[in-house]
Parts: structure tokens; C-alpha cells; sequence
């Protein structure tokens, strides 16, 4: 009997932690769902970030709340967010960038809206001008990074441009990522694209096989278990990866005290730039709401927090860098581009392409 | 065993009114286990069917037609037959292995009794709930570059099927373990016992009493072995290296990157063929053996190894634990440890103040603690109440429809996770059932994979339950629900404590699915281990290291309260 009242105890108590966690959880969705007009959603992958005092602010100039709705990875939000036009999840869609720019505007997802504030954002990064569908929020280059120690301890320069990483100088050095599955790696293929065409991006890939490069399947696996200069991780075997230009940056931005030098640096002629967009999704039940989102995403106050919350450069010209990025980052000036549409009628016959020509 | 004593029979004047008794009784049975399967039968419709049928037509309906053609040109595509071999045979191959490597543990865990080997079964359940992304890593460590093989011997392991296969083992060693060793510790050894004092060889005893009694589970056990194997995503990325692919990463890149929903869904139809071929298989093979069996408690079956050749066995068994899955689990507390200024708590206390510095999240890593426990603990409530329902509803022969019904529940876990995350999206986005944005969401998608745990962890040790003892309570007046409660219950106690510290586990470690349906705010463990994992920078790296540390903690941990709470009520057998 005895065992029995304890039975009656571990359930009564596993029933009553689920009981709570129902309520718990339940008071906390009730304040912040509804379509009510004082939430506005915005729905975005799973690397959207920004500080709690810049989305309260939004909140004291607009009144509205942010409530930030997942989406997987940048590939997957986006297609989410076609999946579920008819009944879109939100009213904001954040995290479109060049590489799916075509799909999502081709899947007719976007309200246009000239979000203010967009004239003080360059005309390089407004790739849908004409309509305004999209509004650049943010952009970041993908690179090549490298080990500055492994490079100083060999006496070798580091690689700065794409030709030289074929050099045999820099034989069985690189790694870089799956362009099927990782998103730095496609848009490194890409960047192979823009700079060699589309006849020749081929031979150069063939090049860099031959000179040894290694390919795995994510960004974590090339940075933290193979690159050699992240000091986070095993300690890897190879000095050069390709990362973001941001990376260096973040290698140094809890290091105390920070050193003179990043430990990583950027070959600076590799860089493939993506332009991350917002838009006003069709069918969203706060239209006013989510285009005073839309102004506060390109207002300079969100757009100082940019970097150190996502680790990319704010889209407004006059947004001031801190002091992070200012130090340790770069500025990439020629980094590669290519259209989105051409980016869109091509990119899963390169991805397939490459796949049989490097795997 | 209050019940075992032997029941009268009372006499019967004649036949007829027997037969006439018999079939009310009869029906009522089936009345029973109808009302049994309602609810698990709802919510698989609801939360399972629903969805996944929802995405598979959107990619096979377009436009108002049906495009079946589809089906055909991607069948016959060379790189799909190509994934599709693979998929199958590295599963059968890691089924294999495991059940070779884990088999001698679950003997050892059912009938040995040795210091620490409640902890160390809470253990070895660890690897399970970890995010592949960080036991991968954990596991190059050892076998790639510059690790532990490389430099005693020169041998690297990784982008070789040698690294998926034993990552496999790793990751399902506590499946083997948990399911066959439930069963193995509640087995009566005195039957073997009798086999040899009349005359049988130790092998033969074995072959002849325990293989045959164990059967079911071992089939149960090499079934969820085969599922999660075949699914296998994220050990075959990173220690297969691009060149290796499954169905389910197939999938993956076919819905959330190409959106190519078409090529999808017949990939979606291929496994749940496949899935359906094994599992009719598993039911083949496992319905003429299942029989009732004596059932005793587990205290009294284990003992201390006895003679050099059980300890030799319990010593093996250590080894290969410590050498398969502590080593690679204490990779990743080291790292967690290893901070700049050497070792230190340094990243788990970052742990704490990233959310008042950077607001880089919105809430403090820890917050992610609480949101897993929380979602496992509903989601383990809704997996061992369906599961269980549909568990009873099972335990008896019956005819196709339930067998069906036991097959659908097993095909969630060979679904792709992202098939059910978007289909959740576009099928639960439409009041009544707009769920998109709740968070419920989270243990619905978590349940599902939880409850074939828990029936398959039940099932066996269900239909091992004498049913003679149920007619005996009948015959003694009980109505069905008290004969359950007061025969099956007691006996299933066990068996009902392993399926919810598999459900909770399962849930706890759930990362596909949950990725896109948790809310951002609201991160689970793995979630949040994940998005630390995707930053450059070594403090977001250790503290990756360090949360995935705290997982494992929190996942013993739980195994061991849940143990608890079982071991306590054995008094009952």
C-alpha cells in the first residue's frame, strides 16, 4: 500500500509539473499572440538577434512589441515563408538574402513598402529599387580567413585573391564547405562564378581540387574542427578556411585584454557579399505595424546594434561601426556579386555541377 | 505475487452457455481496445498524418492535378537509388554492430550487480539526447585529425563509414541497453537454471530459454536501432564528410534548401515505404515468438559476478563504454573546462551573463535549461499517455487493423524531422488549429518520437504478462480497468519507468523538428547549443561546449530521479 500512495505521489507530482508548465507556458503565449494590433511579428532564421534595449525602444516609440518567430536556417525561413503565404506566420519577414533574393520575390511574398530611412542606404545594396519590395537591412562578405600565426611561423604570405589559393604555395591548405548544405559555401562557389563566369568557374574549381582543397559538410566542422586559427575547437590542420569577414572580429571580441592583431586575417580578394533584406509579407494581419517595424529596422539606432548581434555591417552608410569592428574587421572593397536572378535560374545546376566535379 | 496463486475453476453444467458467455465477453474486448486506440489514433491523425500528408500533396498536387509521374523520374534517377542503398545498408550495418557491442552490456547491466552501475546506465543514455553537431565533433576528436587514433597510431577514421558506424553505436547503445536489459533483468533465471540441471549445456540453456524469451525485445530494440539509423542526419554529415548521404539529408536539402517539394515528397513516400518494409518485417519475425513469460523483479535476478570468466565479461563491457562513449563525452567536458586562462568554469559563468551584456539572445543561456526540462516534461506526459494507451490497446493478438495501427506509430520515427516541422507550418496554421505560434508545438513534435519508444518499450514486457492472471482477476470479479491496474500495472511499472526516460530523453535531445518550430525566445537546449556552434569566437564555442555539458548533466540527472521513482515501487512485484 505504502508503494502505492508513493505511485500516487510520482504521478499527482508528474502530473501537476506538466500542469504548471501548461500554465506557465500558456500565460506567456496569451500576452504576447493574438493578432491583436500591439504585436507585430517578424519572422526570421535562426541567427536574427538584437539587443533587448534597442526592441524595447521600439516598443516606447511605436507601442508595438516585437515577437520574433523561428524559421531553421536562412534557406529554410525563406522557404517556410513560401510555404505558408496563404496564411503567413507573421507580418515582417527578416533574413532574405541575395543568394534566395529571386525565389522569394518570384513567390510573389512581399507587400512593397519604402521603408524610411532607405536613402541613406547605397544603391549597391538595392536590389529590388525598382519596387520596393524588399528593404536592405544589412549585409557581410564570405572570405577566405587565414592563420596569421601559421603564415608568420612558415614565413609565407597569406593568399589575397582567388588565383592565389591554387598556388602550390598554398597546396592542401584550404577547407571549405559543402555548397549543397552550408551556406558560406555556396556562396563561395558563387563567388567563384562572379569572378571566373560561367565557363570558367569550372577550371578554376578543378585548380583548387587539384591544389588539395577539402571540403565538409558545415561551417562548424571547417572552422572549429579543421581551421588551425580559431581558438575555439580542436586544434585543425588547415590555416585557411572560408568564413566571414566578420570572423576575425569575433575571435577577439571577448579576449581580455584584446590583442593588437586578430589571430585571423581576411584575403581580402576572395569575398563573396550578402546582402541580407526585410519585407512587408503579404497577407500580414498588422500592416501598420510591421511597416513601423520595417522603419525601425533602417533607423540608426537598430542599425548600430547590428553588428555585434549578428556579426554583419549595418546597410546605412552613416551607421557608426563599433569600435570592434573598427579595429579588428575590414572593409572589403571589391567584394563579388552577382544578380539575383542569375543567381536563381543557375545555382542548382552549379550546385550539382560542382557537387560531381569536387565531392 | 499476490495473484499467482492458483484460481479455482467453477464448474459448468453444460457447453452451450459457456460458448453464449464467451462472446459478449469477446466483444466487449474489442470495445475496449477501441476505446483505447481513440486517443492515440486522434493525436496521431491530428499531429502526424495530418501534416506529413499535407506537405507530401503539396509536392504531388499541383495545381489542382495529381503529378504521379514524379514518382517515377525520381525512382529512377541513379543518385536516388545511389542514396537509397546507402541509407539502407549503413543502417542494417550499424544495426548490426550495435546490437554486437551492446548486447553483452545489457546482460551485464540485467544481471550484474556492481558499484555504480545505476549512474552508469544514466550514463551511457547520455549520448542519445546530445546534438549530433557536438558529439560529432566530440567523436572527430578521437578518430579525425591529430585525435587520439591519429597520433597513437596514425589511423584516421573520419569521412570513412568506419566513423559512422561507431558513431552509430555510440549514439544507440542505451537503445540496445535500456530495451533487451529491461527485459533480460525481469526474466526469471531459475528456467535457465532448470534447463541445465536437466542436463543442458550453459550455450544451449541460453539458446533454448533465454534467446527465444528475449526475442521480442531484441527485435524491439534492433527496430529503433534500424529507424534512427536510417535517418541518420547529422553523424553522417560531419563524420561522413559531404560525400556520404542519407534519404533523410536528401530530404532535407530538397525541402528547406532547393524547395523542390515535388522530388521531396517521393523521397518522403520512399521512406515510408522502406520504413513500412522493416516494419512488417519486425512484425513478421517477432509475432510467433512473443509469448508470456515469468516475469520477476529486477533485484532478484542480479547478482555480483561470479568466476573470472563474469568478470572478465563485466570488465569487457566496462571497457568498451569507457572507450565508446565516456571518452568522446569527456572530450566535450574538457573543452568546456578549457578556457584561455586554463581550466576554469569561466565559460559556464559567461553562461549567466550573456543575456544582461550583448543581448545577444533573448534570454540568459540557462533560461534554455528550464525550457527543455519543461517541454520534455509535457512532451514525456503526452508520449507515455498516448504511448501507453496505445501500448494496452495492443498487448493483445489481434487483427490487421491494429497491426496497422502499430506500424503507424513506429512511422514517425522514420520521418524526416523538417517534414514534420513544415508540415506542422502549412497544416496546423488554420483556426481551429492554429498552432503555429504556441509553443505546445514543441512537445507535439517532441511526443511523436517519444511514442515509439514508449510503446515499443511496453509492448513486449505487456504481452509477457501472463493472461492468465487477468482471467484470473476476471474470474475473481474484476472489471477490466481494475485488472489492469492491479496485474498489468504492477508487472509494467518497469517497464513504464524506461519509457518515460526514453520519452524524456528523446524529447530533451529533439533538435530537428524543434529548431523550427521553438520559438526564439524560447530556445531548448540543443537549440541554443546550436546557435552558440554557428559564431566565430572561442567564448561562444566553450559555452557551446559548456551548455551541451550541462545537457548530459541534466539528462542523467533526469534518468536517475525517473530510475527513482521505478526502483522504489519494485516492492510491488
Amino acid at each position: 500500500m505504502n508503494s502505492r500512495l508513493r505511485h500516487a505521489v510520482a504521478a499527482a507530482l508528474f502530473g501537476s509539473l506538466g500542469l504548471t508548465t501548461l500554465v506557465a507556458c500558456g500565460e506567456d503565449s496569451g500576452s504576447s499572440g493574438g493578432s491583436g494590433s500591439k504585436t507585430v511579428k517578424l519572422v526570421s532564421h535562426d541567427s536574427f538577434a538584437a539587443s533587448k534595449a534597442v526592441l524595447k525602444e521600439f516598443t516606447r516609440q511605436t507601442g508595438y512589441k516585437v515577437q520574433v518567430l523561428p524559421g531553421g536556417d536562412a534557406g529554410a525561413a525563406v522557404n517556410q515563408a513560401i510555404l505558408s503565404k496563404s496564411h503567413p506566420q507573421g507580418d515582417v519577414f527578416f533574413g532574405v538574402d541575395n543568394t534566395l533574393l529571386s525565389r522569394a520575390l518570384d513567390n510573389d511574398l512581399f507587400t512593397p513598402y519604402q521603408a524610411k530611412g532607405l536613402d541613406k542606404v547605397p544603391a549597391a545594396l538595392q536590389l529590388d529599387a525598382a519596387e520596393h519590395r524588399v528593404t536592405p537591412v544589412d549585409f557581410g562578405d564570405i572570405c577566405v580567413n587565414y592563420d596569421r600565426k601559421y603564415f608568420a611561423d612558415k614565413k609565407l604570405a597569406p593568399p589575397k585573391t582567388l588565383d592565389d589559393l591554387t598556388k602550390p604555395a598554398y597546396k592542401n591548405l584550404l577547407v571549405t564547405e559543402n555548397a549543397a548544405t552550408s551556406s558560406p559555401g555556396l556562396a563561395f562557389l558563387l563567388g567563384t562564378a562572379a569572378r571566373y563566369g560561367d565557363d570558367g568557374w569550372q577550371g578554376y574549381w578543378k585548380k583548387l581540387r587539384a591544389n588539395g582543397v577539402e571540403v565538409v559538410d558545415g561551417w562548424e566542422q571547417a572552422y572549429y574542427d579543421r581551421f588551425s586559427g580559431s581558438a575555439g575547437g580542436a586544434k585543425g590542420d588547415r590555416p585557411l578556411v572560408v568564413s566571414y569577414a566578420s570572423s576575425p572580429p569575433a575571435e577577439v571580441v571577448d579576449a581580455k585584454p584584446r590583442p593588437e592583431q586578430a589571430p585571423t586575417g581576411v584575403a581580402t580578394g576572395t569575398c563573396f557579399r550578402q546582402v541580407e533584406f526585410a519585407g512587408l509579407l503579404k497577407g500580414a494581419s498588422n500592416t501598420k505595424g510591421g511597416k513601423a517595424l520595417l522603419d525601425f529596422l533602417l533607423t540608426k539606432r537598430f542599425q548600430e546594434d547590428v553588428p555585434l548581434n549578428m556579426y554583419v555591417n549595418p546597410a546605412r552608410e552613416d551607421a557608426k561601426l563599433p569600435e570592434l569592428f573598427a579595429k579588428y574587421g575590414v572593409k572589403i572593397a571589391d567584394s563579388a556579386t552577382l544578380d539575383p536572378r542569375k543567381i536563381a535560374k543557375n545555382r542548382d545546376q552549379w550546385v550539382k555541377a560542382w557537387s560531381s566535379l569536387v565531392l | 505475487m499476490v495473484l499467482a496463486r492458483p484460481v479455482k475453476r467453477r464448474e459448468r453444467p453444460a457447453a452451450a452457455p459457456e460458448a453464449a458467455k464467451e462472446r459478449p465477453g469477446r466483444l466487449r474486448g474489442a470495445a475496449l481496445r477501441l476505446a483505447l486506440m481513440a486517443v492515440p489514433a486522434a493525436f496521431f491523425a491530428l499531429f502526424f498524418v495530418y501534416p506529413v500528408a499535407a506537405i507530401v500533396t503539396r509536392g504531388l498536387r499541383i495545381d489542382g492535378q495529381w503529378r504521379l509521374g514524379r514518382i517515377g523520374d525520381v525512382l529512377t534517377d541513379p543518385a536516388v537509388l545511389d542514396i537509397l542503398w546507402f541509407t539502407g545498408w549503413q543502417a542494417a550495418a550499424s544495426t548490426a554492430l550495435t546490437l554486437a557491442v551492446a548486447l553483452p552490456g545489457a546482460y551485464v547491466f540485467a544481471r550484474f550487480d556492481f558499484p555504480g552501475k545505476r549512474l552508469l546506465r544514466a550514463v551511457v543514455t547520455v549520448p542519445f539526447v546530445l546534438p549530433t553537431v557536438v558529439a560529432g565533433s566530440a567523436f572527430l576528436a578521437l578518430l579525425g585529425h591529430g585525435g587520439l587514433l591519429d597520433s597513437l597510431w596514425g589511423v584516421r577514421l573520419d569521412t570513412s563509414v568506419w566513423a559512422i558506424l561507431l558513431a552509430h553505436v555510440f549514439f544507440n547503445y542505451a537503445v540496445v541497453v535500456r530495451t533487451v536489459g529491461g527485459l533480460w533483468a525481469q526474466l526469471d533465471p531459475r528456467q535457465e537454471e532448470a534447463a541445465r540441471v536437466l542436463g543442458a549445456s550453459r550455450l544451449a540453456a541460453w539458446r533454448r530459454v533465454t534467446l527465444p524469451a528475449l526475442a521480442p525485445a531484441v527485435a524491439a530494440a534492433a527496430l529503433m536501432v534500424f529507424l534512427f539509423t536510417f535517418t541518420s542526419f547529422g553523424v553522417i554529415q560531419i563524420l561522413g564528410g559531404p560525400r556520404y548521404a542519407t534519404l533523410e539529408v536528401a530530404i532535407y536539402r530538397e525541402t528547406a534548401q532547393l524547395l523542390d517539394l515535388p522530388t521531396a515528397a517521393v523521397l518522403t513516400l520512399v521512406q515510408f515505404a522502406a520504413v513500412a518494409a522493416v516494419l512488417a518485417l519486425h512484425a513478421w519475425t517477432v509475432r510467433r515468438r512473443e509469448g508470456a513469460l515469468k516475469l520477476v523483479a529486477p533485484e532478484q535476478t542480479a547478482r555480483r559476478p561470479q568466476g573470472a570468466a563474469q568478470w572478465a565479461l563485466l570488465w569487457g563491457v566496462l571497457a568498451v563504454v569507457a572507450l565508446l562513449i565516456l571518452l568522446p563525452l569527456a572530450v566535450l567536458v574538457e573543452r568546456s573546462l578549457d578556457a584561455p586562462g586554463g581550466y576554469g568554469l569561466d565559460y559556464y559563468r559567461a553562461l549567466q551573463s550573456v543575456a544582461d551584456s550583448g543581448g545577444t539572445y533573448f534570454v540568459a543561456p540557462m533560461d534554455a535549461v528550464w525550457n527543455s526540462l519543461r517541454y520534455a516534461a509535457v512532451a514525456t506526459v503526452f508520449a507515455v499517455a498516448v504511448g501507453g494507451l496505445a501500448a494496452a490497446a495492443l498487448t493483445r493478438k489481434a487483427g490487421r487493423l491494429v497491426r496497422g495501427f502499430d506500424a503507424l506509430l513506429m512511422l514517425p520515427l522514420g520521418t524526416s524531422a523538417v517534414t514534420v516541422g513544415f508540415g506542422f507550418l502549412i497544416a496546423l496554421d488554420e483556426p481551429p488549429l492554429d498552432l503555429r505560434a504556441s509553443w505546445i508545438l514543441v512537445p507535439l513534435a517532441q511526443a511523436l518520437v517519444g511514442v515509439p519508444f514508449v510503446v515499443r518499450t511496453m509492448l513486449p514486457v505487456l504481452r509477457a504478462v501472463d493472461h492468465r492472471l487477468r482471467e484470473a482477476a476476471a474470474v475473481l470479479g474484476a472489471s477490466p480497468l481494475r485488472a489492469w491496474r492491479e496485474v498489468d500495472l504492477p508487472l509494467v511499472a518497469r517497464a513504464l519507468g524506461v519509457a518515460a526516460g526514453f520519452a524524456f530523453a528523446v524529447s530533451l535531445g529533439e533538435f530537428g523538428a524543434t529548431v523550427f518550430i521553438a520559438r526564439p525566445d524560447h530556445p531548448t537546449l540543443p537549440v541554443a547549443v546550436a546557435r552558440f556552434l554557428g559564431r566565430a569566437g572561442q567564448l561562444n564555442y566553450g559555452q557551446a561546449m559548456a551548455l551541451s555539458t550541462i545537457l548530459m548533466l541534466v539528462c542523467a540527472g533526469s534518468l536517475l530521479v525517473l530510475e527513482r521513482i521505478r526502483t522504489d515501487r519494485s516492492g510491488e512485484f
